[in-house]
């Protein structure tokens, strides 16, 4: 990737610290970073260097307290409430360590919902066939078609895992953030969960994913270091 | 979309929201019991009044009385609104009593029984006469005696299963009827001549049970003509002490008794050369229930105080809605987060709570007013078995005067209570909900790393 000519996600400058009692903790001092359209980007790090941050911030999750984040040359700052909230359902897509899924809903549903999620009433019942048939697909493409009907619970730890990727993918997201997702996983699983990420960054998917794990990291096209809150190596 | 299933999800699969319902059905099952008893024990009471007085009354409170009634009564009788009118005697007497052996004190009214029963219920309320009412005076066992009608309380023994034990039979007992004749001045007629009191004996002929505790437990009926000569009434210029009015079916009430308050201005002022026109000055015109107010009044005031103490009840439900929410969302921020990771708005997050806040309000209210409507169908059911079983009775009969607790279940009534039910609710989620709708995604999804 170059940066100058693809350039989808960008950061410059980011700071952020959290109050912990009467000390300040500085997590993120002064982080660039630059991420191309189809890029595997791997933020790898030790515990508490601020990488699970940084991807928060990258995905209007959280704010920093200074610096900038671009998305397509916009700066997020500027972006109101909504089209924040628009950014989240339909640029971004989000999978985290701990599957993040709602225990009420089946698999089909939990899918569904990042498209329900900006859909009224009314809008959803012309848009209902086409969501469902989207999500069948990409449940089919993770080997869940049998576990549709299922709740998170009735799950594997693994099957989960692919039930938030599928979710992450459902409105087709330019960027998937990954959070440490095979950290809650047995190698095996892990290792399925990172062929799934391979073939999605095959079929063009720009994804930033955070490890600790080094090996996990060397899979991705490009690693970036976080030492500190501060980035050692690209 | 989310924001209808959700809710719904939530409010089927979280046992919490369980407990929720479980407080809002008890607060509108104890809200409709009570309410609807009171208000059914109040409408009784008021209802009966209503009967027993007539639409209007025209009364003094002297003693003395007032003139020319039979005038007015003509008056009113070529009137289009009023339907019929009689003429009342309210006063005092000393009464001794065959049948009790006793001396007392009692309330006498005197009353003319053809037009007396086509303006109030005094039919209705007689026992031996209930079907020839005109010869409620005429006792049975010599018609050639005066009769009179005593207050149901004052002679037969009321059980405590809210009957009377009334026999089968009209016992030949005699009642010694006193009065103290007044002049029109007001002193005691006769006085310095011979002894100022006029006496009378009655003989039992029926018993009145008006269902109004006070009037059968204190009252004599007597005819009419009989209380005016015993009272002194009866001179020239023949006086009465009240007039009871009843208007044609449909009349508001109100608005034909400022017709008659008028028609009686007129009356005063057209004959204001009377002999005894300085007695019309004591006159008031009220509609009955303004007549009845001192009565009627203090339990409607309860009826008030009652709701007031149901607002409690209502803000008790805010409460124990808002400590529930409050568990379910800290429950529930690990789902708030990954639903505004997925884009939802905070207004989304608040449809979210409301409605489950609504579900449960509706779940409650329809559960509460169920169980309600069950109880209340067999409360004179339930209350005769506790009787029966333990003779507990909610309102003792011996002095209640009421047969079956009465209740009065209205869909608008219910309505307002399940309304109530439903707001109670959104308002005690309303602050858990607002602080989800502001809890920041990142944080709940940390936390709920831990």
């Amino acid at each position: 990737m170059t940066e100058t000519n693809n350039c989808i996600l960008s950061c410059k400058d980011i700071f952020k610290s959290y109050q912990m009692g009467s000390m300040r903790l500085e997590v993120l001092k002064g982080v660039d970073l630059t991420v191309g359209d189809g890029d595997f980007v791997a933020i790898r790090g030790a515990s508490g260097s601020g990488k699970s941050t940084l991807l928060h911030i990258l995905g209007a999750l959280d704010t920093s307290d200074k610096g900038k984040v671009y998305f397509e040359e916009k700066n997020l700052a500027d972006f109101s409430g909504r089209k924040i909230n628009e950014f989240r359902n339909k640029k971004v897509g989000f999978v985290f360590q701990f599957y993040h899924l709602l225990d009420e809903l089946t698999v089909l549903e939990n899918v569904l919902l990042a498209k329900m999620a900006q859909s009224s009433a009314i809008g959803w019942l012309g848009r209902s066939d086409g969501a469902k048939k989207r999500a069948r697909m990409l449940l089919d493409q993770m080997g869940l078609s049998a576990r549709i009907g299922h709740r998170p619970f009735q799950l594997s730890g693994g099957e989960r895992q692919r039930v938030a990727i599928a979710r992450a993918l459902m409105n087709e997201p330019q960027i998937l953030l990954a959070d440490e997702p095979t950290g809650n996983l047995d190698s095996a699983t892990g290792n399925d969960i990172l062929r799934v990420f391979e073939s999605l960054h095959d079929a063009g998917q720009t994804i930033v994913m955070v490890t600790h794990d080094e090996k996990i990291a060397s899979r991705a096209g490009r690693v970036i270091t976080l030492v500190d809150g501060r980035i050692a190596s690209v | 979309m989310y924001n209808i299933i959700l809710p719904v999800r939530f409010f089927l699969r979280r046992r919490i929201t369980i407990l929720a319902v479980f407080a809002v059905a008890i607060c509108v099952f104890t809200v409709v019991v009570v309410m609807t008893v009171m208000s059914g024990l109040v409408s009784d009471f008021v209802e009966k009044n209503h009967e027993f007085y007539g639409d209007c009354v025209v009364w003094t409170d002297s003693l003395v009385g007032f003139g020319l009634y039979e005038e007015f009564i003509t008056e009113l009788n070529d009137t289009d609104f009023v339907a019929s009118a009689c003429p009342v005697i309210n006063t005092f007497g000393l009464v001794q009593s065959e049948a009790t052996g006793k001396n007392a004190a009692l309330n006498l009214m005197g009353i003319d029984i053809e037009r007396q029963i086509k303006t109030t219920n005094f039919a209705d309320t007689l026992y031996y006469r209930k079907t020839a009412p005109s010869l409620a005076f005429v006792p049975s066992y010599d018609p050639n005696l005066f009769g009179c009608a005593v207050g149901v309380d004052l002679l037969v023994e009321r059980l405590r299963t809210g009957q009377y034990n009334q026999l089968t039979y009209l016992p030949m007992w005699s009642y010694v009827i006193t009065c103290f004749p007044l002049t029109p001045k007001g002193s005691l007629a006769r006085s310095g001549i011979s002894l100022a009191a006029n006496s009378k004996t009655f003989f039992y002929s029926d018993n009145s049970n008006s269902g109004l505790a006070k009037v059968d437990s204190t009252t004599i009926y007597l005819p009419f003509e009989q209380l005016q000569t015993l009272c002194g009434m009866d001179t020239s210029a023949k006086r009465t002490g009240a007039i009871f009015i009843k208007f044609k079916p449909g009349s508001d009430i109100s608005g034909c008794s400022e017709k008659v308050q008028a028609l009686w201005r007129d009356f005063t002022a057209k004959n204001s050369d009377f002999a005894l026109a300085g007695l019309f000055k004591n006159v008031s015109v009220r509609d009955w229930k303004t007549y009845r107010r001192s009565t009627i009044a203090p339990m409607e005031k309860e009826q008030t105080m009652l709701i007031l103490l149901f607002l409690l009840i209502g803000l008790i439900t805010v409460f124990i809605i808002f400590v529930i929410f409050y568990m379910i969302i800290s429950r529930k921020s690990r789902d708030i987060g990954i639903l505004k990771s997925l884009g939802v708005s905070k207004l989304g997050i608040v449809r979210v709570f409301l409605r489950l806040a609504f579900l449960v309000g509706l779940a409650g209210a329809c559960i509460g007013i169920a169980a309600g409507l069950v109880f209340l169908a067999n409360i004179n059911r339930l209350e005769g078995w506790l009787f029966d079983k333990f003779g507990f009775q909610m309102w003792n009969r011996e002095i209640y005067a009421i047969g079956e607790i009465p209740h009065n279940t209205g869909p608008v009534l219910l309505t307002i209570v399940a309304a109530c039910a439903i707001a109670a609710c959104l308002l005690g989620a309303l602050l858990p909900t607002l602080s989800a709708a502001r809890m920041k995604c990142v944080d709940t999804l940390r936390v709920n790393q831990l």
